[in-house]
């Protein structure tokens, strides 16, 4: 138990220096990191307090507290994934009404083009003539 | 009406993705058949010559600069077409397999229902009921699922041949779905208290390309399309209440 402990620790530690590590290299965007890094301090304290691990252990009638860890972990990592879920979504749809908007846009500057090369082209024959 | 589409702000709108193959031919035969009618193609990002085959056959082609899928793509043409004041727009398919004979037909059961959409079918009196055995199943699930939830009968719930009026284009022009949008759509009209019929049309099998409907695709259309229908009734109140009563199609020919 300690020694698993242990490597919650380690790896707590490890995902806040990668975190913290991205969001200087500007690899995350900072509003994009507060989830991750919420998540991995979330770890750390929990690695760090076994008599608690113990009780909700008790608490929740699970014999071994290793599973309790595992556990809260998928559960944080969940919403986690469920608000990049929203993120992605919201970023999705923008990215449709951006990409239909450029094409419209085109569009009509091609028209424009179009009609205004024609009257140029009118507007030249009609002074050779 | 001897040439019922020569009415002012008709549009003919082609979704295509990768139809190098057949848009030219469809863009050639919509002109022949329907002439001054203006058609514009709405390329997907394909990645052969769709674009340059819509327009040496004479379309618009509106080029959108990222691949959305079917639902993105004719969204954008209904933006553009509701942009440029157009009145009507009915939507054919880029593969040929909408005839463009059948276009007055919609557009007549627009003009004299008061319908905000018409759904050209190939189950009504349909000529050449072409359809592959899944998507004929396919059909048959969906028009059972949809029959209480729109409060009548569906016979082609899946048609891509569909042509609606200014007041549905400005609904899809702001909200569509976008993945496989026909079947939701239809559920978006009910719960906004719009109607729609259906029209007898012709449907022809592809006229070239293939298409990008495999078994897998259709599970997952499937799956989509359940889970979007359910969305749809979550998210608006119901309204059925200007649904004509009767479970038969308004369209009798």
């Amino acid at each position: 138990m300690e020694r698993l402990m242990d490597l919650l620790t380690g790896v707590s530690l490890v995902l806040i220096a990668a975190i913290l590590v991205s969001v200087r290299r500007a690899h995350i965007r900072v509003e994009y990191s507060v989830s991750w890094l919420a998540a991995a301090v979330t770890l750390l304290i929990l690695s760090r307090c076994e008599g608690f691990l113990m009780s909700l252990a008790r608490w929740l009638g699970v014999g071994e507290p290793p599973v309790v860890i595992l556990l809260l972990g998928a559960g944080i990592f969940l919403i986690v994934f469920f608000r990049f879920s929203l993120i992605i979504s919201e970023l999705k749809d923008a990215n449709v009404a951006l990409t239909q908007r450029v094409a419209i846009l085109e569009y009509k500057l091609e028209t424009l083009c179009e009609q205004q090369t024609g009257q140029g082209q009118k507007q030249a024959g009609d002074v050779r003539y | 009406m001897n040439e019922p589409w020569k009415v002012d702000g008709l549009l003919l709108l082609v979704p295509a993705y990768n139809e190098e193959a057949t848009v030219g031919q469809v863009v050639r035969e919509i002109q022949q058949t329907l002439p001054g009618v203006p058609v514009l193609v709405v390329d997907d990002c394909s990645a052969d010559g769709t674009r340059d085959a819509a327009r040496q056959a004479g379309a618009q082609v509106l080029s959108l600069p990222h691949h959305l899928g079917l639902g993105g793509c004719v969204q954008a043409g209904y933006k553009l077409a509701c942009e440029l004041g157009y009145q009507y727009v009915i939507r054919l398919d880029a593969d040929g397999q909408h005839d463009p004979r059948d276009v007055p037909r919609i557009l007549q059961a627009l003009l004299e229902s008061g319908c905000e959409m018409a759904i050209g079918s190939r189950y009504i009196d349909g000529e050449h009921d072409y359809a592959s055995p899944l998507r004929a199943l396919g059909i048959k699930f969906f028009r059972l699922l949809l029959r209480p939830i729109l409060g009548k009968v569906v016979r082609d719930p899946t048609s891509g041949f569909v042509g609606v009026n200014r007041t549905a284009l400005e609904l899809f022009a702001r909200s569509f779905p976008l993945e496989y949008p026909e079947i939701e759509a239809l559920v978006v009209l009910q719960r906004k208290a719009f109607r729609f019929v259906e029209v007898p049309c012709r449907f022809r099998p592809r006229q070239g390309g293939k298409s990008s409907i495999t078994t897998l695709r259709a599970f997952y259309y499937l799956i989509h399309v359940l889970l979007g229908v359910f969305v749809n009734v979550l998210r608006y109140p119901s309204g059925r209440k200007r649904q004509k009563p009767s479970g038969e199609p308004l369209w009798n020919a």
